[in-house]
């Protein structure tokens, strides 16, 4: 008989905990610093939600596209929470694969976030992916360099400006390259850099009725202008050179000026990293004076599958991640410089961000200089600055960016590189439909 | 003059071998030395020379479990194997010893199966494993890795088999032996080399294949492939840090290589010279 109440309290207790049941969010991530910082900060959300469990699934970028689409598209449920940038996310929306974000809480204060990037992650007025960190791209510059050559950086340069300079800072022969730029085929790798430079040759992939514009004179203003100044000021292979690549060699003092992510600017001024940090300045990406600066626009963002059974739980996290607080708890752990930059207007009025990023001014204004809606001089039928926010943009681009590093290279002419590109993007669009 | 002659043809050879060995050999032991540089020794480009720093090793370990993958990966690696055997004896003994005119097709259809590219079946065999619960479960993972590798061993085996005499599997039959016996008494014990090749090269296979692997877990099931690509960064440097993942992820199968190499050379050279 005594050993009822004993069983009665067990059966209680084991009750109670079925009724504090942990629910696990499943979260699919890049390995970047931010990302690794957040998981490492992940104790204070679990402290507030101790019925929330966080687990983490760190893939490659590539595969991590490959696997969050395929487990999306197939209702596969492996992930709760997806981190995924501004190229998926209105084209995901728009298929109804992402759920809205409408309940991210009242503290939230979504009217914080930068505009530009809002309304990259947002279709028919919905927010469906939340900004953990945002970027554009800005020239970044050795200013000792820049003084030796005789010249001064304007805060907004035009392209003749940044050859003109990139020729006179290259030192073959100290091993100095005027600038480094992008090279690497692939959609998000050199195609990244020269669709948003072409935007500011007034260049656009397609037309009103979605016709491929790479025939127009605008196109092969771009190229040619960029094979140029690469062939004359640019490094050896550059046509292998991709983000990590030219960071390497701007750290080790082997570039003039560097057009790249906004985000680069933490890494450069690092004393630990790089051996120029206290000799980089900052402005905005280069123009033609035709109204669009060759910058573009992205944020890796935490969205919510359509196919999540956990979608209260997800939202909480997203809201706790992306939060001002998160802001000012990274900024207290790990200081004001290592907060994940480019998604809150109120970080850039903070003063001791401001004091502890240099860069934070031109980073901000870059990031308004960029228009998703507005891209190209020209009239465009397609929302994002540098992609074109369809499906098909992809596949297509990584073959338009294999014929543009191959000019690069020297292996194939720009006209050539040009024509094939019109061709191939020409068949592509017609196969899909679009005329 | 002839002894001459054969003291520096052996020399030559022996350079040779060295020299193919050592570009074999190379990309491993470039990855051990990068994996003992700074991030930003492993970024300035190719020296053969690192600090020896063990802080990426530090680094990866502290930012993931390697010991969960690791386990998943012995898991998946010896039970495809196992499974891959239990199938693959039965099939290939029957294909060795009592051929068919369509024998050489249907190995030929196996084979064939592996020059297809993986990514053509991906979203089926992700259906599947999505509506039979198998994906991320070490279940599902073996039976991938099986089904991958199975036309390899059939093949291995079954080219081992064809050099045993089948008089002496006969002789056994007149004996009385069973078809059981027959292969547990007879034909496995001659047999062992090649199965122990089989083995060895079966779980190396299995435990380098990172396609499926990748595609078909998420965290549970997640094997040291996944551990290794989550070093890899879009922005920022991870090179030594990758490279000290990938020399843990690949340690112990190199153990393994290492320690049975003379069974795995007398079971791949099994029947070469006769």
């Amino acid at each position: 008989m005594k050993l009822l109440p004993l069983f009665s309290s067990a059966l209680v207790l084991a009750l109670g905990s079925t009724a504090y049941a942990q629910t696990t969010l499943t979260i699919a991530t890049v390995n970047n610093g931010d990302m690794v910082r957040m998981q490492g900060l992940t104790d204070d959300f679990t402290a507030k939600n101790p019925d929330i469990q966080l687990q983490w699934v760190t893939l490659e970028e590539n595969i991590l596209r490959e696997r969050v689409t395929t487990d999306i598209a197939t209702k596969g449920g492996q992930f709760d929470v997806m981190t995924i940038g501004t190229y998926e996310v209105p084209i995901w929306a728009k298929n109804s694969w992402l759920l809205p974000l409408d309940n991210l809480g009242d503290a939230y204060d979504v009217d914080d976030l930068l505009p530009a990037i809002r309304g990259g992650l947002s279709a028919d007025g919905k927010l469906y992916a939340a900004p953990f960190y945002g970027e554009s791209s800005f020239i970044m510059y050795r200013k000792d360099l820049m003084e030796k050559a005789g010249l001064t950086m304007p805060d907004a340069p035009t392209w003749d400006f940044v050859a003109d300079a990139a020729r006179k800072m290259t030192d073959r022969a100290a091993e100095i390259n005027g600038i480094c730029l992008r090279g690497k085929a692939g959609w998000g790798e050199n195609m990244a850099f020269l669709t948003a430079m072409s935007n500011s040759f007034g260049a656009r992939w397609f037309d009103e009725a979605w016709k491929p514009q790479f025939d127009q004179p605008e196109w092969k203003n771009t190229l040619q202008f960029y094979v140029d100044l690469m062939k004359d000021a640019g490094p050896v292979g550059a046509s292998s050179n991709g983000f990590n690549e030219n960071l390497t060699l701007f750290q080790q003092g082997k570039c003039g000026m560097w057009i790249d992510a906004t985000v680069a600017a933490s890494f450069v001024t690092n004393a630990k990293e790089s051996t120029v940090a206290d000799k980089v300045g900052f402005a905005l990406a280069p123009d033609t004076g035709l109204g669009k600066r060759g910058n573009w626009l992205w944020a890796w963002s935490l969205a919510i599958p359509a196919g999540s059974q956990k979608a209260d739980a997800a939202q909480k996290f997203i809201s706790w991640a992306t939060s001002k607080d998160y802001l000012a708890l990274v900024a207290a752990k790990e200081g004001w410089a290592n907060v994940p930059p480019g998604t809150r207007t109120s970080l850039y009025t903070n003063a001791d961000y401001q004091a502890a990023a240099p860069f934070a001014k031109m980073t901000l204004d870059s990031i308004n200089a960029a228009d998703p809606t507005n891209p190209a001089v020209k009239p465009v039928p397609y929302t994002g600055v540098q992609f074109v926010a369809i499906p098909e943009f992809a596949g297509m681009a990584t073959t338009v960016g294999q014929l543009f590093s191959a000019a690069l290279a020297g292996s194939t002419s720009v006209d050539d590189a040009l024509a094939q590109a019109q061709q191939s993007v020409d068949r592509e669009m017609k196969a899909a439909g679009y005329y | 003059m002839a002894r001459a002659v054969s003291t520096r043809r052996k020399l030559t050879m022996t350079i040779l071998v060295w020299l193919v060995a050592l570009i074999v050999f190379f990309p491993i032991l470039y990855t051990i030395i990068t994996s003992l540089k700074t991030e930003g020794e492993a970024a300035a480009g190719f020296s053969m020379l690192p600090s020896f720093t063990f802080e990426s090793y530090a680094a990866v370990l502290d930012q993931q479990d390697y010991f969960r993958p690791f386990f998943n990966s012995v898991v998946i690696s010896i039970g495809s194997t196992i499974v891959a055997l239990l199938i693959a004896v039965p099939a290939a003994w029957a294909m060795a010893f009592t051929p068919t005119p369509k024998t050489r097709d249907v190995l030929m259809w196996m084979l064939s199966t592996k020059m297809m590219p993986a990514a053509g079946v991906l979203v089926p065999m992700y259906l599947i494993f999505l509506n039979t619960g198998l994906l991320d479960t070490l279940l599902g993972l073996t039976i991938i890795l099986t089904l991958v590798n199975l036309p390899i061993v059939v093949w291995m085996l079954y080219t081992y088999f064809k050099e045993i005499p089948v008089d002496i599997l006969e002789a056994a039959r007149m004996d009385g032996a069973t078809l059981g016996k027959e292969l547990v008494y007879v034909l496995l014990p001659m047999a062992v080399p090649g199965i122990a090749s089989t083995l060895l090269l079966n779980v190396i296979l299995a435990w380098n294949e990172a396609f499926w692997t990748l595609r078909l877990s998420t965290d549970d099931a997640a094997p040291l492939t996944a551990f290794i690509a989550s070093f890899s960064s879009p922005q920022g440097q991870f090179l030594a840090k990758l490279s000290a993942a990938s020399v843990l992820a690949i340690l112990p199968i190199l153990l393994l290589g290492w320690f049975s190499q003379k069974q795995l050379v007398r079971g791949l050279t099994f029947g070469a010279v006769k």
